[in-house]
């Protein structure tokens, strides 16, 4: 009954609740400003221009996005089997090893050989970190939240691991490889739009960019238009239905994580491939759970996990604007609004639904 | 301020109770009145509004209008606390029982005296043997409720709302997972209340039991009362009219059977629960062409495990299905290669098996069958050709609305059944395998559900219908298997099947000695 | 000799490490047995270490950053139960979200309140830190080693939360299995229904647990800043709420069983610590990375060799509603 009660439009559902839902996230966000004794307004202004305002700040704020994106169809995949898959951090760093390796040791050959094996490479490392937690859970029943935490700690072990004593470019201080070959590197956006005469201002935004709407729409042909999508949707809203129907609930289980690791995985090739050049120490630098945030507010659809990566890129890129000309604004505090995002879009969703339900229905009635 | 006690006003007085969910009104102004030491049958088809009503009575839902009055007194209902305190206690259908307390942890949940346990364990331990002397309710304190029989959890349920002083006991569908032997052992209960001077309301679908122990009938409808009578004064067909509205069938005409071959062959069967119980013992029996043999037997007997193995949802520990010269169990086929082979199943359980709530009507008119080639051009879904058989399968079994794309969930329960009803028959299957094919479904629903059944047979499929409704089985079933612990403890020839004799052989008395 | 005084000190330094652990797996036991999932255990703690250090450091006093850390994630629990009770959110989502936004927010406040990167300024003065207290004649009973080192060094010389947690441990037993609250809490966390039906009001029991998970969390948080170390530093529970929660499976939601295997963890950690650097025999010197992820492998394996959900509060995750 209480279904009916708080049933809303197709277009306020999709578009209007998130967006109501995200207003209170930043409001909440400003009142976290203002006690850290700075201006809400000053830092909305600062942040939108640092994001939007000129060439380069939009090169990177999509730089983010690109990111954003790999992560969030990572928990978005995963979100349609009924899995809430946490690792995409430790994902996406092992995922990154694997890119890496092709770099370092491909680097070498031309682009075009290189950029399918990495690809490859990342998304099997990711898909690899991520089937242990997929098979634990799928067979053991051991709560995968839980374990792909566990793997995220484990992940940045073996990495510090690695890049301390293994791969470290000999006669360095700071863990971090060499730089990859010269055919490791993604174009970059400025140098691709220099060929068809756009000018644009240097950014890091690079051909990953376009990888990753790929990616996006992959996830859409997967998920809402094949049997295997299908299977995947029945077994993630109804286990008992799914078996019921010949769908085998574990087998999908594994499945949908390795593809998510896969989409995790891919991270490295916008950060690695496109920006640093080298692996480091703690590349993924949180986007594993911005990638919740994203799937969340995006509502586990692709086009709105392009919209949701496109605003917590701008809010990366913004922020990042905001900390230096705002001291008392780091970057922790793009993680918290980050969290109210989560919260709001996430955990509180029914706390709007309900009286927007109740105007529409008084809309109706008059 | 004085209580003004009227000694003659009736145990349970409703006054004008309105109530409405969003669009549905699913209370229309109810007025009835149960009178002190008597048992009143309340009796209407699913959606008429009688949980509805209870649930009001009880404090779970709030009415909009209308007032309770309990012994001539009005009383303000906002929580079931208000309601214990008024003296009416409820034993719903699905038991509110804490699976692993014990019996006397769940009486004591919620009227315990003091903080301490010990205190209130002690004081209820003495007063319910003293109930269970009063009135022959016999439970074991200190066993846990996991353990118990339905039957008995049932008694203890009864238990609960006496301990809280009960006046007026209320009790929803209380014979769905009983015997007709126990069922009339709770009846002679109930009438003993009554002889103590309190009241029972009786919610119930089944004519039989409101002809047999109920003083007056209250009958609803669409969420309105349509007719008050003493039950002396009237028939089951007279109840049955008003209930539906219109003339209808008792029972569905058909002609006598004419079984074929063997198709379904089932040798030896053993399933156990995840807790290694054996669930199903050693069951063996055919299904001919041409035939409908249905399952008798109390709810929790193995009909849900036997049924699930047979679907390909359970693995048997031993034994052997055989469709079509193959054995399902040795060659380790899962649901959807049963399927290819011609066994289709319309599960019990429909909200939990049978649909995905989430889903619109179309794409759940594909869940098990999602692979055909019909449903695909090349890798991908072929959205026009799902919707195309949709509405066809609509149009056949008079799905009402006909919107493929409108979600599962906003469809009834008759409608949501006719589709899995659809899906299940339209691919011609040559075994098909039903759990409760009417649970939760409407009378109209019903009829039209039977007759489907009724000519899948006489198109030459074998059918195995599993139903906890006896009438149903009586009413469609060629050959009717009686469960009882896992076993079948006998089988029966329609011609020579009666309530009583099945009812017996429910309760595990072996076919022999019936 | 020297092996026994190693047991001794490692086993008095497992008592240190599980102290944390076992307040925050009880604290778990309290909301997971009501029937909401406890996967906030980090970023309550995570609050409260931070503002039990930053009040300690502000106002001198250890006791007052005790009640800082307490309203900290007494107010993160109530946002918890806000969300996930009255308004049946996703209680896995909540918590995340509050985890990922209390380990934003402390480093935050830090920078903004002291001007420190991302950690509160150091507890130096007695008065700011639960610290280690010695029991008398400590020091005489050294000089007999077997009885006396296991007196000055495991009964002895912890800290008062430690003492506090040997007491909360049966308590929390009584309090779940002897008393009226323990028998609805139980009751809600396996069928609220019955507990509806029975005219008790399944939210309020709700919040009532999650609020004393909230009050745990806050001493286990306030432990780590102010006892365990002498300040805050960013994401310094580094997962421990994890721990508790996997702990907490492994004892089948029971306290004793739990206790257990927070121990079990607590060693691990503690024998870790000692093989630090130390060359063993076959594999050589185990390198710190390792031994570091050690407790989060430990955690996959008991998770992985924990089989069956049938011992699981029935309602756990399920949002109530009177409808079904």
């Amino acid at each position: 009954m209480s279904a009916t009660a708080t049933k809303l439009p197709r277009w306020a559902e999709l578009a209007l609740l998130p967006a109501v839902n995200l207003l209170a996230a930043l409001l909440l966000s400003g009142v976290v400003v203002k006690i850290l004794g700075e201006s809400p307004w000053a830092a909305c202004r600062l942040l939108l221009g640092g994001a939007f305002g000129s060439q380069d700040g939009l090169g990177y704020t999509l730089y983010y996005a690109t990111n954003f994106m790999f992560t969030g169809l990572a928990v978005a995949v995963a979100y349609h089997a009924g899995l809430f898959n946490i690792g995409g951090e430790g994902q996406a760093y092992v995922g990154g090893l694997g890119v890496g390796l092709v770099g370092l040791w491909l680097g070498h050959l031309p682009f075009l050989v290189v950029m399918p094996l990495a690809i490859l490479a990342g998304a099997a490392f990711g898909a690899a970190w991520a089937f242990i937690p997929a098979w634990l859970q799928a067979r053991r029943g051991s709560h995968i939240v839980i374990t792909t935490i566990m793997f995220n700690f484990i992940a940045a072990a073996l990495m510090t691991y690695l890049l301390v004593n293994v791969l470290i470019k000999p006669g360095q201080q700071s863990p971090e490889t060499r730089e990859f070959g010269p055919g490791a590197a993604m174009p970059a956006a400025h140098e691709l739009l220099a060929r068809i005469g756009i000018t644009f201002a240097p950014s890091p935004l690079n051909f990953a960019f376009f990888l990753a709407l790929a990616a996006a729409a992959l996830v859409w042909v997967l998920v809402w238009r094949t049997r295997w999508g299908y299977a995947l949707r029945v077994a993630g809203q109804n286990q008992a239905a799914a078996v019921y129907a010949g769908i085998s609930p574990p087998r999908i289980i594994v499945q949908a994580m390795l593809l998510s690791g896969a989409l995790a995985g891919c991270f490295g090739l916008n950060e690695l491939l496109g920006s640093q050049h080298r692996i480091l120490v703690d590349f993924p630098g949180g986007a594993g759970f911005v990638g919740i945030a994203v799937a969340l507010m995006g509502r586990n659809h692709p086009a709105g996990i392009f919209l949701a990566a496109v605003l917590f890129g701008a809010l990366a890129q913004g922020g990042s604007q905001l900390s230096f000309d705002m001291p008392k604004i780091n970057r922790d505090t793009v993680v918290v609004i980050q969290g109210l995002v989560i919260l709001f879009c996430g955990a509180l969703e029914n706390v709007f639904r309900g009286p927007l339900a109740a105007l529409f229905r008084r809309k109706e009635a008059a | 301020m004085v209580e003004r006690i009227n000694p003659t006003a009736p145990a349970l007085e409703l006054r004008g109770i309105d109530k409405r969910f969003g669009s549905v009104h699913a209370n229309r102004a109810i007025s009835f009145s149960v009178a002190r030491g008597s048992i009143h049958g309340l009796i209407g088809e699913n959606g008429a509004g009688k949980s509805t009503l209870m649930n009001i009575v009880y404090g779970f839902h709030r009415a909009d209008a209308g007032e309770i009055l309990v012994k001539g007194r009005r009383v303000d209902i906002h929580a079931p606390h208000d309601a214990i305190a008024a003296g009416i206690g409820m034993v719903h259908q699905h038991f509110m029982l804490v699976e692993n307390f014990t019996v006397l942890e769940n009486v004591v949940l919620g009227v315990e005296r003091g903080a301490l346990l010990a205190g209130s364990l002690a004081h209820a331990r003495a007063e319910l043997e003293k109930l269970a002397r009063d009135y022959g309710l016999e439970v074991p304190l200190d066993a846990v409720i996991s353990e118990l029989p339905v039957g008995v959890q049932q008694r203890v349920e009864i238990l609960k709302a006496l301990y809280r002083g009960a006046e007026i006991l209320i009790l929803d569908e209380p014979t769905a997972v009983l015997t007709p032997q126990e069922a009339d052992a709770l009846f002679k209960m109930l009438g003993r209340l009554r002889t103590e001077g309190k009241s029972v309301i009786l919610v119930t679908h089944k004519l039989r039991e409101i002809m047999a122990v109920t003083d007056r009938v209250t009958v609803m409808r669409q969420g309105a009362v349509v007719g008050e009578v003493a039950t002396r004064d009237t028939s089951p067909r007279e109840l049955a009219e008003k209930m539906v509205g219109r003339a209808v069938l008792l029972r569905v005409e058909k002609a006598p059977a004419r079984p074929g071959d063997a198709l379904l062959r089932v040798s030896n069967l053993e399933v156990r629960d995840r807790f290694g119980v054996a669930r199903v013992k050693g069951v063996s029996f055919d299904l001919r062409a041409g035939e409908i043999v249905g399952v008798a037997g109390v709810s929790g007997n193995g009909q849900t495990e036997l049924l699930e193995a047979l679907a390909g949802i359970r693995w048997p520990t031993r034994g052997a299905i055989e469709l079509g010269g193959r054995d399902l169990v040795r060659e380790h086929l899962d649901p959807h290669a049963r399927r290819t082979l011609g066994l289709a199943h319309v599960p019990e359980d429909r909200l939990r098996l049978g649909v995905v709530m989430s889903f619109s009507a179309e794409d759940n008119a594909i869940l098990g069958y999602h692979d055909g080639p019909a449903y695909h051009r090349g890798p991908l879904l072929d959205r026009t050709a799902i919707r195309g058989a949709c509405e066809q399968k609509m149009a056949a079994h008079d799905v009402r609305p006909a919107l493929p794309a409108q979600r599962i969930s906003a469809f009834s329960g008759g409608n949501q059944q006719k589709l899995v009803l659809a899906r299940e028959i339209d691919v011609d299957p040559r075994v098909l395998i039903v759990g409760q094919p009417t649970r939760g479904v409407d009378i109209g629903a019903i009829e039209f559900i039977h007759k489907k059944l009724i000519a899948l047979r006489d198109a030459g499929k074998a059918l195995l219908i599993v139903s906890v409704e006896l009438e149903e089985i009586l009413g469609l079933a060629d050959r009717i298997l009686v469960m009882n612990g896992g076993e079948i403890v006998g089988e029966v020839a329609r011609a020579e099947a009666t309530e009583e004799k099945l009812g017996l052989m429910m309760a595990g008395v072996k076919e022999a000695h019936a | 000799m020297e092996t026994y005084t190693v047991i001794v000190l490692t086993l008095a330094a497992t008592l240190r490490v599980a102290t944390p652990l076992v307040i925050a797996a009880l604290a778990g036991m309290f909301s997971e047995r009501a029937g909401v999932i406890a996967l906030g255990l980090e970023g309550m703690m995570l609050g409260a270490a931070f503002s039990a250090a930053a009040v300690s450091a502000v106002s001198g006093s250890a006791w007052l950053g005790l009640g800082a850390g307490i309203a900290t994630a007494v107010a993160l629990a109530s946002l918890l139960a806000f969300a996930t009770v009255t308004h049946r959110g996703n209680q896995v989502v909540a918590a995340m979200a509050v985890n990922i936004m209390v380990s934003g927010l402390g480093p935050t406040l830090a920078l903004a309140w002291f001007g420190l990167g991302g950690q509160t300024p150091q507890l130096n003065e007695v008065a700011q830190r639960f610290t280690a207290f010695a029991w008398p004649w400590s020091q005489t009973a050294r000089e007999h080693p077997l009885p006396g080192l296991l007196y000055a060094e495991l009964l002895s010389g912890h800290n008062l939360i430690v003492y506090l947690t040997v007491a909360l441990l049966p308590a929390s037993a009584w309090l779940l299995y002897r008393t009226r609250f323990g028998l609805r809490l139980r009751a809600v966390g396996e069928n609220p229904h019955a507990v509806d039906t029975a005219g008790i009001s399944v939210n309020s029991l709700r919040y009532q647990a999650v609020l004393i998970c909230g009050a745990l969390c806050g001493v286990a948080g306030t432990y780590l800043s102010t006892a365990a170390s002498a300040g805050f530093t960013r994401d310094m529970t580094a997962g421990k709420g994890y721990l508790a929660l996997a702990a907490l499976i492994f004892g089948k939601w029971k306290p004793y069983p739990t206790l257990g295997a927070c121990l079990l963890f607590a060693f691990t950690d503690a024998l870790a610590a000692r093989l630090q650097g130390v060359a063993l025999p076959l594999v050589g010197v185990i390198p710190v990375q390792f031994i570091l992820a050690l407790p989060y492998v430990l955690t996959v394996l008991l998770l992985a060799g924990f089989v069956g959900k049938a011992v699981a509060p029935a309602a756990i995750g399920v949002p109530y509603s009177k409808e079904k």
